[in-house]
């Protein structure tokens, strides 16, 4: 057949195995679907979950509390049962309200950027804004947290602007406050909700300004077509359908902080948040269950998160 | 009367762009207004304004009376159907037709009565519980129709609302906007660029070129008796002839619209030849017409005739008549 039709010209003959392989895909597009997603399973379902799983499985295990040597031969409970002891559940409440400010004070400031950028910012500005936001992510984060440390200390550049504005009184009030203050910024939590909030926020810049972006300008057009005031618009439409991005944003944000270990570490107070409480328990402590059932909350947490962001609608625009 | 929109040399530039210059324009209460003209000619912008989306470089717009410059669309209670439809996607189909009401703080049960109550004007009643994405193109519009309605505004702008319709259900929707706009009495302005929904849905017509308006009319007027050749080229598809055609005939040098359908064609013999006798061109078959193009020494004349056994074939020879009065005299040469 392919003899008589290359005869008649109509079929175009190509030789060769990329052509073969080309055409075999053409006829087969599954088999091309499923070897471009190969990579991405082997790693995501495999080496990623699997890992996870096995994670998930050391925290059903104890350490035996006189040898030190974990114990493989049975799944217990016990280790979550350590894990509600009153000081474990205060590294928990302190990381998850720490993680619950961040996001907030961040959704907060990022959502003007992001509008602005997304709704005004053309060709030039708009090059600047994604320049001005990334530009951060170019540098190292130590390098950044340890500047944030200089710059938070007794000593350091805040303090001074503060002392030249002659507002030095309206810092010290604030580090008096208890709990949220200390001997100065770099070591109080105010100091490690500032860097965290440095830190993650391009993450919750960008997927807001992506969702602003898609909404529509005739719905805007429409809305006050229909009655509605600025101030209406933006919170019956703009404000809906930009909630997606929000919620993108905040489990960055919220996700970030409650596994980051290393911030609080550098500047903070000598109290620890879970993602230490993990570090020093699989090292120095050695028990590993223990650090997996802290890792266990972080996802926990996430997931009654997502849950109810979806019950409140937040994704019914997607 | 007070026009229920008047447009006083009303200008709007984008840049070096004049997207309606100098337009002045005056739309009666209870009309059946359409803005007709190809894209880029200034239609929209001209809604736009009316709406209050855009604000006018020049020139001055009431509604009713009342001078709009400055206020902003909210608090101008005239209403749209837009292009494709703005629907709110988060918001279900009810709650897409309330969404006045509710900004107006309206009783929640009152509020859901009436946009039922609207939704039914539209044929779409028991819908309100869908999402706008649920909903076939042609339901969008009514939910579209049905939201900018159910206040009744004083004034509805509607911007090429059947566009994206296919042509059975546009000829439908164009009969129930002509019987909705007759039972709510309603200002209709209605942009398109189809002349034929322009022409059968209006009562007046204003065709838009360049941002200008070249001619305000009714549909017949516009039909047949335009005033340039733009209009005449624009509206149907009227040969437009030249000044030495029409004085042949008339003896006056103006540019001429001949329709057409108001052309006979007769087969001619072997050698008659007249000013008139042409060679058949073209020939497209429209079912009860039959399209002929016909050649007369160079001027291509478009006729329609009734189709039938004997209409000409292409190629053979024609004689073209036509009653004096078929002949409209338009702007003269230049």
């Amino acid at each position: 057949m392919s003899v008589a039709a290359a005869e008649s010209g109509v079929i175009l003959q190509r030789r060769g195995v990329l052509a073969a392989i080309g055409d075999y895909f053409w006829r087969r597009p599954g088999m091309l679907i499923f070897l471009m997603l190969l990579p991405a399973l082997l790693w995501l379902g495999i080496v990623y979950l699997g890992s996870l799983l096995a994670l998930l499985l050391q925290s059903f295990f104890a350490i035996d509390e006189f040898s030190g040597v974990v114990d493989r031969s049975q799944l217990t409970l016990k280790t979550y049962a350590e894990l509600l002891r009153p000081q474990n559940v205060d590294i928990i409440f302190r990381t998850v309200l720490m993680a619950a400010s961040v996001t907030v004070a961040s959704a907060v400031i990022a959502f003007p950027i992001a509008y602005v950028a997304a709704r005004y910012a053309k060709g030039y500005w708009k090059a600047l804004f994604y320049l001005g936001v990334m530009l951060p992510l170019w540098a190292s984060y130590l390098v950044k947290i340890y500047a944030w440390k200089l710059i938070l200390a007794r000593e350091g550049i805040l303090n001074w602007v503060f002392e030249q504005l002659h507002l030095t009184w309206l810092l010290q009030a604030w580090l008096s406050i208890p709990v949220i203050g200390g001997n100065s910024l770099s070591i109080s939590y105010t100091g490690t909700f500032l860097v965290f909030l440095y830190v993650w926020m391009p993450y919750m810049i960008l997927p807001i300004q992506a969702a602003i972006e898609r909404v529509p300008t005739n719905l805007l057009d429409a809305s006050s077509d229909l009655g509605a005031t600025p101030r209406q618009t933006f919170w019956k439409v703009i404000f809906p359908l930009a909630l997606p991005g929000v919620i993108a944003g905040s489990i960055f944000t919220f996700s970030l902080t409650l596994g980051d270990y290393i911030i609080p570490q550098i500047v903070g107070t000598s109290h620890f948040f879970i993602g230490q409480a993990v570090y020093s328990h699989q090292g120095t402590a050695g028990n590993i269950p223990l650090a997996a059932a802290f890792t266990v909350v972080p996802i926990v947490i996430m997931g009654i998160y997502l849950t109810l962001a979806k019950r409140a609608g937040a994704f019914d625009a997607l | 009367m007070t026009a229920a929109v008047s447009l006083q040399k009303v200008s709007r530039h984008f840049g070096l762009v004049k997207a309606l210059d100098e337009v002045d324009l005056e739309v009666q209460p209870g009309e059946f207004f359409a803005m007709l003209g190809p894209s880029g000619s200034g239609k929209t912008t001209c809604l736009r304004l009316i709406a209050g989306f855009e604000q006018p470089n020049a020139g001055q717009i009431r509604i009713f009376g009342d001078a709009v410059e400055g206020v902003p669309p909210y608090r101008r209670n005239v209403n749209t159907v837009f292009q494709d439809y703005a629907l709110f996607p988060h918001m279900n189909v009810i709650e897409n037709v309330a969404f006045s009401m509710m900004l107006r703080k309206v009783p929640r049960e009152q509020r859901l009565r009436e946009a039922e109550a609207a939704l039914e004007m539209v044929k779409l009643g028991g819908y309100g519980a869908r999402r706008p994405g649920q909903l076939s193109g042609g339901q969008r519009q009514r939910v579209a129709l049905a939201r900018a309605i159910v206040n009744k505004p004083k004034v509805l702008l509607l911007d090429e609302p059947l566009g994206a319709l296919d042509l059975k259900l546009r000829e439908q929707m164009q009969e129930e906007l002509k019987v909705l706009q007759r039972s709510l009495g309603i200002t209709f302005i209605f942009v398109t660029h189809d002349q034929g929904e322009a022409l059968s849905m209006a009562n007046r017509v204003a065709v838009f070129s360049e941002g200008r308006v070249m001619q305000v009319g009714t549909p017949e007027d516009i039909y047949r008796r335009p005033n340039s050749r733009f209009v005449a080229d624009f509206v149907g598809s009227s040969n437009v002839v030249s000044p030495d055609f029409v004085s042949s005939i008339t003896g006056e040098r103006r540019w001429g619209s001949l329709r057409p359908e108001s052309i006979h064609v007769v087969k001619s013999s072997a050698d008659g030849v007249s000013r008139l006798t042409g060679t058949v061109r073209s020939r497209s078959y429209q079912g009860a017409t039959t399209r002929l193009g016909i050649d007369l020494n160079g001027t291509v004349i478009q006729a329609v005739v009734p189709s039938s056994d004997d209409v000409a074939a292409e190629g053979d020879r024609v004689t073209l008549g036509f009653a004096k009065d078929a002949l409209h005299l338009m702007e003269s040469e230049g």
